[in-house]
């Protein structure tokens, strides 16, 4: 491993400041960056500890409604927050899947998504819940919709001299709920072959008001659905329309074959999870899916 | 680059002269001589290199030694009290939890983390603790019996 000048700067400024010479690597829980710097597939003549930056440290609950988490808030904390556990029990389960224990204490949720690892277990609940990006740069600040943020596997369209600060999670819809399914083959400490989250909010008559469905590890990004909310629009929950939105689903898949798994496999997978997730989430508004 | 760093480990203030580019693991075996916690794979999946920070299980080989200072450091030479073993350990002796012992510590230091927040763990909770501690030996059954029976002897204690 080549030899860096560790870095530890107290606020977003000082961090943009540090970045600025384009030979730095931002480290909040390091299960990604310290492996690669020492295998050599990452070089850094700085790395620069972001964990001791408030605005990147806390998960706090503005006034205006729902919450802030910061980028380098660890798994382990965005799992046991009782705010996140109260309004968006989707997000907190998707950060217990990752890893193990020891990887839930510190990899960060802003690095789950910076990797941007088409697998990413902590993003399509995020998404679901229709997530905002805070972004600090040289510029100033912006936000973006988290779902735009991707460009490609281990791509983002946060620029290089910039850094995620938080993620903002609006207050959730009334008559709405989230949930995220991942299948792989070891219960714990794997990959996702497919992952579907699912979004629905119900209108006052129970049709379907509005809905997301995202998938992960089919596509070089996490991927909407569109076909499959389409098909979901408008129309009342039942088994049929449930299973019918999941075989859309693995149309909308832009699955490849790997060692993890064939297209055709993740294909079949993304419709079954993403018909189990809209019948959780139906389960959680009080309805029941009668399957035949 | 070397550089110094002061840290708390077992329970005492130590400071070492370190490599700016050490890990954690490197700082506490390489420089202050604890070979307790072990070097597996170096990269997060076989939790060989387990130790608590703060109270909270991590991978040692994951964090820099830098970010250290600060911190409450357990590891496994500061398990057992004044020459007596942890209930954990003993029992792991007692029910034959460890074979070749490579993961042993590791084990114990996760299933402390895990008893020292939850008394009464269910088989899944003890199961979710240890699923990032690899044991190639015991197949797991004896080590997640002698969690829980660790749990009702530290619940007498």
């Amino acid at each position: 491993m080549r030899d860096f000048v560790y870095e530890r700067p107290e606020t977003v400024n000082e961090a943009v400041a540090l970045l600025r010479g384009g030979d730095g690597r931002l480290l909040a829980g390091g299960t990604d960056l310290i492996p690669q710097l020492r295998e050599g597939r990452r070089l850094a003549a700085r790395v620069i500890d972001v964990k001791r930056i408030p605005a990147l440290a806390a998960i706090s609950t503005p006034p205006e409604g729902g919450v802030v988490i910061g980028a380098a808030a660890n798994a382990a904390a965005v799992a046991g927050s009782s705010a996140i556990g109260r309004d968006y029990p989707a997000v907190a389960q998707s950060a217990r899947l990752i890893g193990g224990v020891q990887i839930q204490n510190r990899a960060s949720l802003g690095g789950n998504i910076c990797n941007a690892a088409p697998s990413a277990d902590g993003v399509p609940a995020l998404v679901c819940h229709a997530a905002q990006a805070h972004i600090a740069g040289p510029a100033g600040a912006r936000q973006m919709r988290l779902e735009e943020l991707f460009a490609g596997p281990g791509r983002t369209r946060i620029d290089a001299g910039e850094l995620l600060v938080s993620i903002l999670l609006p207050p959730p819809a009334p008559r709405s709920a989230v949930k995220y399914l991942r299948f792989t083959p070891r219960r714990e400490m794997d990959i996702a072959i497919a992952g579907a989250g699912t979004f629905i909010r119900l209108d006052e008559q129970g049709t379907i008001a509005e809905t997301r469905v995202v998938l992960a590890s089919v596509g070089p990004i996490p991927l909407r659905a569109p076909s499959a909310e389409r098909t979901l629009a408008g129309e009342r929950p039942t088994c049929p329309l449930l299973e019918e939105a999941g075989r859309r689903a693995a149309t909308d898949a832009r699955p490849i074959s790997d060692t993890r798994g064939s297209a055709d496999y993740r294909r079949v997978l993304i419709a079954v999870l993403t018909t189990r997730a809209l019948t959780d989430c139906c389960r959680q508004l009080g309805i029941v899916i009668e399957t035949p | 680059m070397k550089t110094l760093i002061t840290c708390t480990v077992n329970g005492e203030e130590r400071t070492a002269l370190a490599d700016t580019r050490d890990t954690l693991l490197e700082l506490l075996r390489d420089r202050l001589g604890l070979t307790g916690a072990k070097e597996g794979c170096g990269n997060g999946n076989c939790g060989t290199c387990t130790v608590l920070v703060d109270g909270a299980a991590v991978c040692s080989c994951l964090m820099l030694a830098q970010e250290a200072p600060g911190h409450d450091i357990l590891t496994i030479e500061g398990v057992a009290q004044g020459g007596a073993l942890h209930p954990i350990q003993q029992v792991l002796v007692e029910r034959g939890g460890t074979q070749c012992g490579f993961c042993t510590p590791g084990i114990v230091l996760s299933a402390k983390a895990l008893l020292d927040a939850t008394a009464a763990p269910t088989d899944a909770e003890i199961r979710h603790a240890i699923a990032g501690n690899l044991c190639r030996c015991t197949g797991y059954g004896k080590i997640v019996e002698a969690i829980a029976s660790a749990a009702v002897a530290m619940k007498g204690q």
